[in-house]
């Protein structure tokens, strides 16, 4: 008898489990403002900048000199120490293949206010280390970055578990990860994830249409066919896959955002659902 | 493995001819991604691990004579992008980039303009990158030719994985000495025999490790 005295439970003296809503506490976790209204395209999108909110583009660099990608706030790279520790560094090497100037070409295209920040995790000699790439999406989710740009994956499994804790990590730190589905017929991460928004490729020409998929894993189709963007030498290609489809999305969260800052991703996530092309976008 | 003499046996039989046969496949993998596309050349690109180089492994069409063998650093192009990322990527007016490698391509006299490239994946690792170049001009890229592309690229990856299989079973073979490739020898001679002759032969390798009790 005395174990079970021994757990009896005060409640006037002890806190409630951490994870619980007392019935005191409903009234302070009211939203502001006027959550749930009616969400239409234009409640989401309408004269949005994407000023305000910070984009990281994870590749393999971004040319700041091109004309239409412009200003930085940051660009680091990203290595690992001789600890095994997580360096990041002052980039002064840029972009070392293209495709992370593309990505922030078309970010700075659709939300031409958002502030882009680079963290390179390639480089020369790489070969798809994955302990860098998991050491620069750590890092960028440590810069409280609001939406992370991530148009690659890793195929290596023993990374997936450290992947999905900071895809979880990153989405109850209000930072939104947009990553790159795979089209090939392969397990790869974090894409699969359901705390990150994954992102296929449709063929239409609005880059601001986008599509809901009712048949996950892929829950989101952007703009990813023929799309022009900036690459290296301040010149100008047309692209396709679906790591051009990732930046179209990355840019209209952004956009969302920058009108309704207080969204959680999980609410963000929402009124991508309820106002993409094929649910309540369309026209 | 080498302290199974069965096996090794097994590994000289196998490997006997087995990369000229995997390197035909990879060549009638690029043919026929060139030949669907309408593109102007075709190649697969292997990942050689030790150098962290690019080796074109098979090229049909444009630099087909001159390209075989060639190598680059893996860190560099679009092609190293692929692999690095293990992502798909087409790309119009690759002279645009002056990190393409173009080198190796005006050393031919061939510039591509358009580029479609996919990663040789296998289990867990990239083996290397499938090129197809200069499709037609006049037609818009498809997501359909993406998962053709795909396709492809998945098919060659098994090939590659045979090839570098035997190029480790022949590594194998020359570690132990020299002495299996009798055996390797004997084995591929006897499997190109046809009808009676062939059966006569594997009868005469089975008494033969009869009598030698193995």
């Amino acid at each position: 008898m005395s174990d079970v005295a021994a757990h009896t439970w005060d409640a006037s003296k002890t806190a409630l489990p951490a994870w619980s809503l007392p019935k005191d506490a409903v009234g302070r976790i009211a939203l502001p403002g006027h959550w749930p209204e009616r969400v239409s395209r234009e409640w989401a999108l309408d004269g949005a900048t994407g000023e305000g909110v910070r984009v990281c583009i994870l590749d393999s660099g971004v040319d700041a000199t091109h004309p239409l990608v412009g200003e930085l706030e940051s660009a680091v790279s990203i290595s690992i120490g001789d600890g095994d520790e997580v360096v990041a560094e002052e980039d002064t090497v840029g972009d070392v293949s293209g495709h992370g100037t593309a990505c922030a070409g078309i970010v700075r295209r659709l939300a031409p206010q958002a502030s882009i920040g680079s963290v390179r995790v390639l480089g020369p000699g790489f070969t798809g280390s994955g302990n860098v790439l998991l050491g620069g999406l750590r890092y960028a989710i440590e810069q409280g970055f609001d939406v992370i740009n991530m148009s690659l994956s890793t195929t290596k499994k023993p990374f997936a578990s450290i992947l999905h804790e900071l895809a979880d990590s990153a989405y109850f730190k209000r930072t939104v990860l947009v990553a790159s589905a795979h089209n090939m017929p392969v397990e790869s991460y974090p894409w699969r994830f359901s705390s990150v928004i994954s992102v296929g490729s449709h063929e239409e020409a609005d880059p601001l249409d986008f599509f809901y998929n009712p048949n996950p894993p892929v829950e989101f189709f952007g703009r990813g066919v023929n799309v022009e963007v900036p690459w290296l030498g301040g010149r100008t290609l047309t692209v396709s896959g679906n790591s051009f489809a990732t930046p179209h999305i990355t840019s209209i969260c952004a956009l969302i955002l920058s009108k309704h800052p207080e969204l959680t991703p999980f609410q963000l996530k929402s009124v991508l659902y309820l106002t993409a092309t094929n649910v309540g976008g369309g026209t | 493995m080498t302290e199974n003499p069965e096996l090794r046996a097994a590994v000289a039989a196998g490997v006997v001819g087995s990369e000229e046969s995997f390197r035909t496949l990879l060549s009638a993998i690029v043919e026929v991604a060139r030949s669907i596309f309408g593109a102007r050349a075709s190649s697969i690109l292997l990942l050689d691990t030790a150098s962290e180089e690019l080796v074109f492994e098979a090229v049909v069409g444009e630099g087909e004579d001159t390209l075989l063998g060639t190598r680059f650093p893996a860190g560099t192009g679009i092609a190293g992008w692929v692999l690095a990322t293990r992502t798909p990527l087409v790309i119009e007016d690759v002279r645009s980039d002056p990190r393409f490698a173009s080198d190796v391509a005006e050393e031919t006299g061939y510039v591509p303009k358009g580029l479609m490239a996919a990663p040789l994946l296998h289990e867990e690792g990239a083996l290397g990158v499938l090129s197809v170049l200069d499709r037609p001009e006049q037609t818009l890229f498809s997501l359909q030719e993406m998962e053709l592309l795909g396709l492809f690229a998945n098919q060659a990856a098994i090939a590659v994985d045979l090839l570098l299989k035997a190029r480790k079973a022949e590594a194998l073979l020359a570690g132990g000495g020299g002495e299996l490739e009798v055996v390797a020898r004997l084995a591929g001679a006897v499997d190109v025999l046809e009808d009676e002759q062939r059966d006569a032969g594997f009868r005469l390798l089975r008494h033969l490790a009869d009598t030698l009790g193995a």
